[in-house]
């Protein structure tokens, strides 16, 4: 095997068929891993591919369902939540781990502070930061308070962090998510530094270009498996696009049906922006399914959103069937028959300690009494007919949703939402965390929406799920949208392409 | 076969169906009457019990608005300052003599009440939702604010309803009766039939309660949150003007102390009735009965000669603590 033949060093912290399962679900089947000492090891895979959980294993976070962790030749039982970082393995997380009214030296010395006669030795504390961030070549104060920092000063001072605990193993989950251009340049050149004094780091990200620069090794995961470790010499960003998806459609989607070119245009966004998305343009028309893919956090949801008027955009506009909607008023875009299903069906989508009746009806009560009044009878034959047609199955018609298996959830909430009879339908990831047979059902109903006359958004994380329902596809990537993607262009190496930043936009 | 499974199925259902923490306060109210008559054997007699369930009207009325602010996840601290002002200007306003008729005056004297309780509740939801300031810091405020202003009105001393005429026609508001019960009573109980249809069977109630379960659910449904925050603490206010309408006739006066810690007693009533701090389910007829289970233990201390009536205070603290104790213990079960 290819990676046999560069030796870089000695492993330090390897993975020997870890397999993972979470409640009977298995996410790690047999995986394999190497970390070597002084090596940037990039681990690479779409969402749900088994990276994190990966990471997690590895960092004691979790423990494996089977095989074993070696450290130093020496098989080993991690230490769960974050004690780990005795042995020198430290893990930077995606979102900060700072308290912000902390000084950066109170940061780093959190937990092990340094006494002498039972009082703090702040003296010492402060020269030794100071010595830590000169070794990083890091220009931060040791006296700050870390709410003054930039992001990217309050990444250094983790990655200080993690020196001065004398790490040797670091794990770093998408750092430069939220960096600019130079701040990730001066934390690469600083990463480097430390591979060359011994430090290895494990880099999980979704940037192919990132991955190219800064790496010495790729491993890639697809649907909990290994697929391939290799010197990231030998490959290309196309290359590992490709292995990170390559796999076949199932026959889970039903038969696409492309509209009419002159079928009514049912929704149109000009020039929108919101937050962190900028000028987005689209439109979908009458019995279409539009989808849109990009990677977690490239501002499809916050587009959506807005689109809905859940959140009021800085620019732009937002036309229903000839209509233009307020910004930020969810009711407008309500009546001008539009809707929003949320991706986060328990924090925002259900009342969880409320009965399937109380959720179904909520978005629509105007429909069950006159005068404010609520009928009973109206809003019980509203759930028999929701349950009918959307298939939810409970054995027991009085449960709290919160009961509920994701799956009916899911039903319930497309129920909820399709109880205002919308016209235009945005759906956020409609099948996160539901079975593969709940999951077909969802398409199918999609589908058949699309069918009736409905126009339909669909944002998904889950590239298979886009290119088998939708016939066209935007990408978006750092809150634009890059792509627009139409009939046999739709495949998942090409939308990786422009998720990742390998392409720009090619359609107007 | 089938039909009877089926039966069964529902019977089954029926009684796992009943809710432990919506039959725990009447359970309780039960046993406090149990143990009333064994006390002192005058306890349960007619005369006695609708003393105390009219004594409990100033509380009970003023709950039954706090369920509603309590249900959608707020907090109003001020209810019990707000009960001394809005009295202190209904007095001024008939003192003023503005009106000739006394008849006139009085009507005229009860519209201006509603209206001064419905504004200050106003306040309070404003401050509270467009000036995004946490209720209970908001209404901490405004409570501050409502006994200030009675202190100042009342010159440190009392403000007395002068007006013989006037007192003579408004005294049966609530020492009088309708269909052989107490004035008071049938108040309280019109009051919470009101409450309890809006809260369970119209589109208000219903919001009331998504917002207190979990306001981004409610916000992605296209509810407006902030308003129905407001209208409930609007609803508290009226709430609060009723209670006063029940209250001037009977001293026909009020102070800087009026009303003080009914804040207190209210929010115990609320959270004894079954009502969840934390929003997000109502229970009126619950409030209804934790206030009448409050005024229950002050008579029978009184009646009862082994615990000494000046631990009123301790006692019903105590019960706040009890009752969130079994309600915790209710939700595990579950």
């Amino acid at each position: 095997m290819d990676s046999e033949a560069v030796d870089a060093g000695t492993v330090v912290l390897s993975a020997r068929r870890i397999s993972k399962s979470f409640s009977g679900v298995q996410v790690l089947f047999s995986v394999n891993f190497d970390l070597r000492a002084g090596e940037i090891h990039a681990l690479m895979g779409e969402n749900g591919a088994g990276k994190s959980t990966l990471v997690k294993i590895l960092s004691g976070f979790e423990q494996p369902t089977s095989g074993e962790i070696i450290l130093d030749g020496n098989p080993v039982k991690l230490p769960p939540n974050g004690a780990a970082e005795a042995l020198g393995i430290v893990i930077i997380h995606q979102e900060l781990n700072l308290a912000e009214h902390l000084t950066v030296t109170e940061s780093l010395f959190l937990g092990r502070e340094v006494t002498r006669f039972g009082v703090l030795d702040r003296k010492y504390m402060r020269s030794e930061a100071r010595r830590v961030l000169d070794l990083l070549g890091s220009h931060v104060d040791e006296n700050a308070m870390i709410s003054t920092l930039s992001i990217a000063d309050k990444q250094m001072v983790e990655i200080a962090k993690a020196i001065s605990r004398d790490a040797r193993v670091v794990f770093m989950d998408e750092p430069t998510a939220v960096l600019s251009r130079e701040e990730t340049n001066f934390l690469f050149r600083q990463v480097r530094k430390l591979r060359d004094q011994g430090t290895s780091f494990v880099f999980v990200s979704h940037k192919l270009d990132e991955v190219m620069e800064l790496t010495d090794r790729v491993t890639v995961l697809r649907d909990g498996q290994w697929i391939k470790t290799s010197p990231t010499s030998l490959l290309d960003g196309e290359s590992i696009a490709q292995l990170m998806v390559g796999r076949e459609l199932s026959k889970l989607y039903p038969a696409k049906r492309e509209p009419n070119v002159d079928e009514e245009v049912m929704l149109s966004v000009n020039a929108l922006s919101t937050g962190y998305v900028r000028d987005a343009n689209f439109e979908v028309r009458k019995g279409e399914i539009l989808g849109f893919s990009g990677m977690i956090g490239s501002g499809r949801t916050e587009l959506m959103e807005a689109v809905a008027g859940l959140r009021s955009r800085t620019h732009g506009e937002v036309i229903i069937k000839g209509e233009a909607v307020p910004s930020g008023d969810v009711h407008a875009a309500n009546r001008c028959g539009l809707a929003y299903m949320t991706k986060d069906r328990k924090s925002k989508g259900l009342l969880l300690n409320s009965r399937m009746t109380a959720n179904l009806t909520l978005q629509s009560l105007e429909k069950h009494g006159k005068f404010g009044y609520l009928s009973p009878a109206s809003e019980a034959s509203a759930l028999e007919r929701a349950r009918r047609r959307f298939d939810i199955r409970v054995r027991d018609g009085n449960v709290v949703a919160g009961r509920m298996s994701g799956g009916n959830q899911q039903k319930l909430l497309l129920a909820k939402v399709m109880e205002t009879e919308p016209e235009i339908i945005i759906i956020d990831e409609p099948t996160r965390g539901i079975d593969v047979g709940t999951k077909q059902q969802i398409y199918h109903f999609i589908s058949a929406l699309a069918r009736d006359g409905r126009a339909i958004v669909v944002v998904s994380s889950e590239m298979p799920e886009v290119i088998g329902l939708c016939t066209r596809v935007a990408v978006m990537r750092e809150g634009r949208i890059v792509g627009m993607l139409e009939g046999e262009e739709i495949s998942e190496q090409e939308i990786m392409r422009y998720a990742a930043g390998l392409k720009k936009k090619a359609v107007a | 076969m089938s039909v009877n499974e089926e039966t069964r199925a529902i019977r089954r259902r029926t009684w796992r169906d009943i809710d432990l923490r919506a039959v725990a306060p009447f359970a309780a109210l039960v046993l406090l009457l149990i143990l009333g008559a064994i006390v002192n054997p005058n306890f349960i007699g007619i005369t006695n019990l609708a003393n105390v369930a009219t004594r409990s009207a100033f509380i009970a009325i003023i709950a039954v608005g706090a369920t509603f602010v309590i249900s959608s996840g707020d907090l109003d601290l001020s209810v019990g300052s707000m009960v001394a002002f809005v009295a202190s200007l209904m007095i001024l306003f008939m003192n003023s003599g503005a009106i000739a008729d006394p008849a006139l005056m009085l009507t005229a004297a009860v519209l201006f009440t509603v209206i001064a309780g419905a504004l200050c509740g106003l306040a309070n939801g404003l401050i509270t939702t467009v000036g995004r300031i946490e209720p209970f810091i908001a209404t901490l405020g405004t409570m501050g604010i409502y006994r200030g202003l009675t202190t100042w009105l009342s010159q440190g001393g009392a403000i007395t309803l002068r007006e013989p005429e006037l007192q003579e026609m408004y005294r049966p508001a609530y020492f009088g009766s309708i269909l052989g019960m107490p004035v008071p009573i049938a108040v309280i109980l019109a009051v919470t039939g009101v409450a309890a249809f809006v809260l369970y069977r119209t589109r208000y109630g219903r919001h009331v309660v998504a917002v207190g379960s979990n306001s981004d659910v409610a916000r992605y449904s296209g509810i407006p949150v902030n308003r129905v925050r407001t209208i409930a603490f609007v609803i508290q206010g009226l709430c609060v003007a009723i209670a006063v309408l029940l209250y001037v006739p009977r001293l026909g006066s009020t102070s800087a102390t009026t009303g003080i810690l009914w804040e207190l007693q209210a929010i115990t009533a609320v959270v004894v009735g079954g009502t969840a701090l934390k929003g997000g389910a109502g229970r009126v007829w619950g409030t209804i009965c934790g206030a009448f289970i409050l005024e229950l233990v002050g008579n029978i201390m009184l009646l009862s000669n082994f615990i000494s009536e000046y631990l009123i205070g301790a006692i019903q603290g105590a019960i706040i603590i009890i009752a969130m104790l079994v309600q915790r213990s209710l939700v595990r079960k579950s």
